[in-house]
């Protein structure tokens, strides 16, 4: 990794954030399991109503990051701040302006869309009068309507998936999480999915996301951090960081074998056997 | 924003302008009343997405009822003719069947963590954690909902107890009485299993603690005979033992002529404060669950 190359992307990133307001931002955040560094001091902003992209292999820190901009993880050290609340000491009012969708299918197999809806609308503190209307607003632009009473057990991935945003978006928050969303989806599923985010986004919510799909963040992205062994090999807009390498047509999985010096297959790595049995996990129950 | 003078201002259009930081961050500002009534009202969401759950699905309510039927019938039946235990003025049958209540309320509590486990794998504890809801919340929502279940059981034995011509109370007030100490001896035993999954985190581990920790739980404590023949280091554990008191109540109000060996509201007492304490501790280690 060649630092002045990492200096113009985060001059370019700069360039592109000012342009709107800024609505995350990280200073220096680490964090450590032991010994081991998942997080390694990274630092970036992210603009309201982008869709930022964390990208790069497994184990590279993505789902850490996420979960410590969404209050799970205490960091190690450094900070971070949504929607200008800090997440370690006012936690609970970062909480009650995101949205979060975990990597795994988090929605309750055992209950309805409908009271999936319901018991996040009561713990979000939507006032009962409007609950309903939100309630069957966010079924129908998620393309679920017809199905809001049945079980979510005999719902596909895509379906799921899908139920999950509307969960996370339920209380309109400032910015959402998403932490490898397609991931075990089928391609059809996966277009829609991206096709509601894109909506959503459409309608100023900022959405930060993980994906070790490089096709998928660059085409969904404004602005992407290649993360490898927790650090931020380079940071900007998809176009800036094509023409970064000298070469506007390449695509992302190219940018990042530039930056990173390997390419996404090789450097899977530091990948954590947790991780990978939980992401099989998933990828079964989708079948 | 700008990062020169270490202040942020973001704006978000409609929204108001986010504070400036100059002399440093300041720690959440919390109301007790607020948090209260926010606490309890969140305590009941969780509650009912659990009694929901068990709508849907509720054979697992049937499934239960073998094991204290089988005490009741083989074990209960046997010794009432062997006249071994002193049981005072009720007979072997009527002494044990608050016991056998009290044991099905721990196995349906006991087991609990596995389900948080379960929840952890599928991503949806992480989920719960990232909402503003408050933890302790999380985890006494949990255990009423346990509760709900234990209630179940308690039906069952009744009819079992019937059955078997166990001289029953049906006073009101004291059926209300035993409500309350099956909810509560519930929502204990699952707390306290809910932090042991905290603790161990795999299903397999917990499984095995699970087993190691019921046999001990049961027999140091006098659902199944009286406190007074146990050797003396035994009767020290059967006395730090929740399970002591939620018997010694349920015997009390259960059965006519039966009597309470520490007073019902001692037993009421020590079974509060035990949960207040594992509730404490359970919403600390929570959130660990998903770390």
């Amino acid at each position: 990794m060649t630092e002045s190359v990492l200096e113009k992307s985060l001059i370019a990133q700069k360039k592109t954030s000012k342009m709107n307001n800024i609505i995350l931002e990280t200073r220096n955040l680490t964090r450590r399991f032991g010994d081991f560094t998942a997080v390694d001091s990274i630092s970036f902003s992210v603009g309201s109503g982008e869709v930022f992209g964390l990208v790069g292999p497994n184990g590279a820190g993505k789902t850490t990051t996420i979960k410590m901009l969404t209050t799970l993880l205490p960091p190690t050290s450094g900070m971070a701040l949504v929607a200008g609340r800090d997440v370690v000491r006012q936690a609970s009012n970062v909480r009650r302006v995101i949205g979060y969708v975990p990597q795994l299918l988090s929605a309750d197999g055992s209950l309805t869309a409908y009271e999936n809806l319901l018991i996040f609308a009561k713990l979000y503190d939507i006032p009962a009068k409007e609950r309903e209307k939100r309630i069957s607003d966010s079924l129908h632009f998620m393309g679920l309507a017809d199905s809001a009473d049945k079980l979510v057990r005999s719902y596909s991935g895509g379906m799921i998936r899908r139920l999950e945003i509307a969960q996370a978006v339920l209380h309109r928050p400032h910015v959402l999480f998403l932490d490898e969303p397609t991931v075990g989806l089928d391609p059809v599923a996966r277009d829609t999915v991206w096709k509601y985010v894109g909506a959503l986004s459409g309608q100023g919510t900022t959405v930060v996301m993980t994906t070790h799909y490089m096709e998928e963040a660059d085409s969904m992205c404004s602005n992407v951090a290649i993360m490898n062994h927790g650090k931020i090999a380079a940071i900007g807009s998809p176009s800036d960081l094509k023409r970064s390498i000298g070469s506007d047509g390449a695509t992302l999985d190219k940018v990042f074998e530039f930056y990173v010096g390997s390419t996404l297959e090789n450097s899977e790595t530091g990948e954590r056997f947790k991780d990978v049995r939980r992401t099989r996990r998933t990828a079964r129950r989708l079948g | 924003m700008s990062e020169e003078q270490g202040v942020l201002h973001v704006d978000l259009g409609k929204k108001a302008v986010f504070p400036s930081y100059e002399g440093g961050i300041p720690s959440e500002k919390v109301n007790v009343i607020s948090w209260i009534k926010n606490f309890i009202n969140k305590t009941f969401v969780i509650t009912e997405l659990e009694v929901r759950k068990l709508r849907h699905d509720p054979t697992e309510l049937f499934t239960r009822a073998a094991q204290p039927a089988l005490w009741m019938l083989v074990f209960g039946e046997v010794f009432t003719r062997v006249r071994a235990i002193p049981t005072g003025n009720l007979s072997y049958l009527d002494f044990m069947a608050p016991g056998i209540l009290a044991q099905s309320v721990l196995f349906v509590a006991i087991f609990y963590g596995i389900g948080i486990i379960w929840e952890r794998d599928l991503g949806i504890v992480h989920k719960f954690l990232a909402s503003p809801t408050p933890r302790a919340a999380l985890v006494l929502g949990k255990a009423l909902s346990a509760g709900v279940r234990a209630l179940s059981q308690a039906v069952i034995i009744y009819l079992l107890a019937l059955l078997l011509h166990v001289r029953l109370s049906w006073e009101p007030l004291s059926l209300l009485g035993i409500a309350l100490a099956v909810i509560l001896g519930a929502a204990l035993f699952s707390t306290f299993s809910l932090i042991v999954a905290c603790i161990v985190k795999t299903r397999e581990r917990f499984m095995g603690i699970g087993q190691v920790l019921t046999m001990p739980l049961f027999f140091a404590s006098n659902a199944i005979y009286p406190i007074s023949i146990m050797p003396d280091w035994l009767k020290v554990i059967a006395h730090v033992n929740p399970l002591t008191y939620e018997v010694d109540a349920l015997r009390a109000m259960m059965l006519v002529g039966g009597t309470s060996v520490y007073g019902i509201s001692t037993d009421f007492v020590a079974l509060i404060v035990s949960i207040i304490g594992l509730v404490a501790i359970g919403a600390k280690l929570y959130p660990t669950v998903a770390r």
